[in-house]
């Protein structure tokens, strides 16, 4: 999968650094950066190759998402890739706009960009205007996929966070020494990696049964990425002091997408609320729980 | 970062396991209350550890050749989870089987390996570990018990406090000076087995604050040791002790320490108010963070079975793994205590007072919260 997965990390390196993700979120036009993703022809990467896409299972695709988190890109590119893999099993057409998962209330700053949302079930999605909410009823369905894909976003910004803020630790002198020397912010640095490397896990286990995800494993991974997210954020602004809170630094991207995703789709208590009816249906001590298949 | 970490699938053949261990431990654990099986890895019962060696579940890594099973990782790692999520007790073997074992295997003679090892494999040879002191905790290298060289062998002195299972094993593989003073810091340290029934070996149990007494502190007054007690290389018991810790702090033991309460608990739990919110939502949170912390665990198992030492990684897991193991009390006492008029039985009251006694052991023992979290800081390329 490296081979798909290298040349999607430049794409997005070029495409979409900071500037660019400050300029859509200021209002800019986000149409050039859509049609360079649109004409990579990675929109199709779940797509079933009969239908003229890659094929890909959703954990292989899994780590695109992630890049998707890492580089902040203020697009709806993973529920696109998703989408367009439902709608291609349903027989469905599309066209080149972006579609959004339409599963609830949106926690970012600013608008999602979307020209279409997508409502129904895994096996009967239905494209509908950007403007029209759908009811409650036609949002529930898709939501653990929605909640697979922000916990992958969550997962690939948190990885990045950990990187900057072991770098920024190991640069910053004060009291005559870099401050990652410093026991305190070291304890607090094991524990940052500790959340990224459980956010990442946690993300893989919403990937690992295929599209659409079981809703116990989407559950458990959203709820967990979620945790991680806001204990990520929360350190990485504690090791970068002042500069982090600046808006020309670039960690806040990176945080204040964090707290968007991990409210989005979700969040950890919504997703243990669910876990625990479904403990209450079918009574088993934990290890049998573990062990016991999720149910599609 | 940590990028081996992934998720891991258990083999079948290691799978197929469970049930006829399931039948051996149910017949240990059927008339013991909750109470007790919550002790899992302090519950001491010799009989118990024999049966599951004749059956074949101890020394599952060992080599046949040595009396073991000839597996993996993951093979240990389904026979642990099994015996630590029924609340099996274990403590007989537990020291021996998941540590001694490996370090013998790994660094012992011919000898020494062909005495103790199959007899570990059969749950006969009981082992604990001598490192803490009294004046060495943390800093384990600073430890003063010493080891002079004699003819045929080693003169002991000293004393090793904190001992889980001392009074019942037979041996102890301690961490001691044999050249050198604590200034020499982790030159001059080596490994040597002792007979705790050799003369000038006194034992004395430490009761904690749960009133048992699992751990002791022992004496060594003039022991003599034969030439064969030291393992491994003299002044190398450094490095083979950070070897031996790898294989402690990498096991499901660092998310099931709890599990016994999270299961009578929700067995209350859904008698009493299946349909309670607050309480489910409490379940399901737990429920998946020990999802995740076993995927977590597996991770890392993987990285033993492909012949890794993952030092950073199990680190990792079992600070991660101790949290979970230290909220499980703290959720469900608040649940039961947001309910006061309702009563709790007896069983889950007396699993819930042990377990949160026990709770602060649990980011003690095998290396504290702080010592992993500086490991963890150096894996990251920090100081």
């Amino acid at each position: 999968m490296q081979e798909l997965i290298e040349p999607f990390a430049r794409l997005l390196e070029d495409l979409c650094p900071p500037s660019v993700v400050r300029a859509i979120e200021a209002g800019g036009d986000w149409r050039p950066l859509w049609q360079g993703i649109v004409d990579s022809g990675y929109l199709d990467a779940l797509v079933p190759e009969e239908a003229g896409g890659a094929g890909l299972a959703l954990n292989e695709a899994a780590p695109l998402v992630g890049l998707l988190g890492r580089h902040v890109v203020p697009l709806p590119v993973g529920d696109t890739m998703v989408a367009r893999a439902l709608l291609a099993r349903a027989g469905t057409a599309w066209s080149d706009e972006p579609i959004a998962l339409a599963t609830g209330a949106s926690f970012a700053a600013t608008p999602p960009v979307a020209a279409q949302m997508l409502v129904g079930t895994p096996d009967e999605p239905r494209l509908v205007g950007a403007e029209a909410l759908a009811d409650p009823a036609e949002r529930a369905p898709l939501r653990p996929l929605a909640a697979v894909l922000r916990a992958q976003q969550i997962a690939g910004a948190g990885a990045r966070v950990l990187e900057m803020s072991v770098a920024y630790a190991n640069d910053r002198v004060q009291f005559g020494k870099p401050i990652g020397r410093q026991q305190a912010l070291q304890q607090q640095l094991a524990v940052l990696a500790e959340q990224a490397v459980a956010a990442r896990l946690a993300a893989a286990i919403g990937v690992r049964g295929g599209l659409p995800p079981a809703p116990r494993d989407a559950a458990i991974a959203k709820h967990g990425a979620s945790l991680a997210a806001a204990e990520i954020a929360g350190i990485a602004h504690a090791i970068h002091g002042a500069i982090g809170i600046s808006e020309e630094y670039d960690l806040q991207l990176l945080t204040r997408s964090l707290h968007a995703w991990r409210l989005a789709d979700g969040g950890a208590g919504y997703w243990a609320a669910e876990l625990g009816r479904e403990r209450a249906a079918t009574p088993a001590a934990a290890l049998d729980w573990l062990l016991a298949p999720a149910e599609v | 970062m940590f990028e081996t970490l992934t998720l891991a699938a258990i083999p079948a053949e290691d799978e197929a396991l469970r049930a006829p261990l399931r039948a051996l431990i149910a017949e240990t654990i059927a008339a013991m209350p909750a109470d007790r099986r919550a002790r899992s890895w302090q519950g001491f019962d010799a009989g118990f550890s024999r049966a599951l060696g004749a059956a074949g579940f101890l020394g599952l890594t060992m080599p046949v050749d040595y009396g073991g099973a000839g597996r993996g990782a993951f093979a240990r790692f389904v026979v642990v989870e099994e015996l630590l999520a029924a609340g099996a007790p274990v403590a007989a073997h537990w020291i021996a089987d998941r540590q001694s074992a490996p370090l013998i295997l790994r660094f012992g003679t011919e000898a020494q390996r062909r005495r103790y090892i199959p007899a570990i494999c059969r749950g006969e040879a009981l082992f604990c570990i001598g490192m803490s002191e009294p004046g060495s905790g943390s800093d384990l290298a600073s430890v003063r018990t010493r080891a002079d060289r004699v003819d045929g062998g080693w003169r002991l002195n000293g004393q090793k406090i904190w001992t889980t299972g001392a009074l019942h094993c037979d041996y102890m593989i301690a961490l001691v000076r044999t050249s050198g003073t604590s200034a020499d810091r982790h030159a001059g340290l080596s490994q040597v087995i002792v007979d705790l029934r050799a003369p000038g070996v006194t034992t004395r149990p430490i009761t904690d604050l749960t009133g048992d007494a699992h751990f002791a502190e022992v004496f060594f007054d003039d022991v003599l040791l034969d030439d064969d007690a030291l393992i491994g290389t003299e002044g190398g018991g450094w490095a083979q002790v950070t070897a031996e810790l790898a294989f402690e702090r990498s096991g499901p033991e660092r998310i099931y320490s709890s599990v016994v309460l999270l299961d009578a608990w929700t067995r209350h739990l859904l008698r009493e108010r299946p349909t309670d919110v607050a309480a489910l939502e409490a379940l399901g949170g737990l429920s998946a963070r020990l999802a995740v912390l076993r995927e977590m665990s597996l991770a890392v198992t993987a990285r033993l079975a492909d012949g890794e030492s993952p030092v950073v990684e199990a680190s990792l897991v079992k600070d991660l793994g101790t949290r979970f193991e230290q909220d499980v009390p703290v959720i469900v006492g608040e649940d039961l205590a947001a309910h006061p008029d309702a009563p709790v039985g007896g069983e889950l009251l007396r699993t819930l007072l042990y377990t949160t006694q026990a709770a602060p052991s649990y980011s003690l023992r095998g290396g504290t919260r702080e010592i992993l979290r500086g490991i963890i800081a150096r894996g990251l390329g920090l100081r």
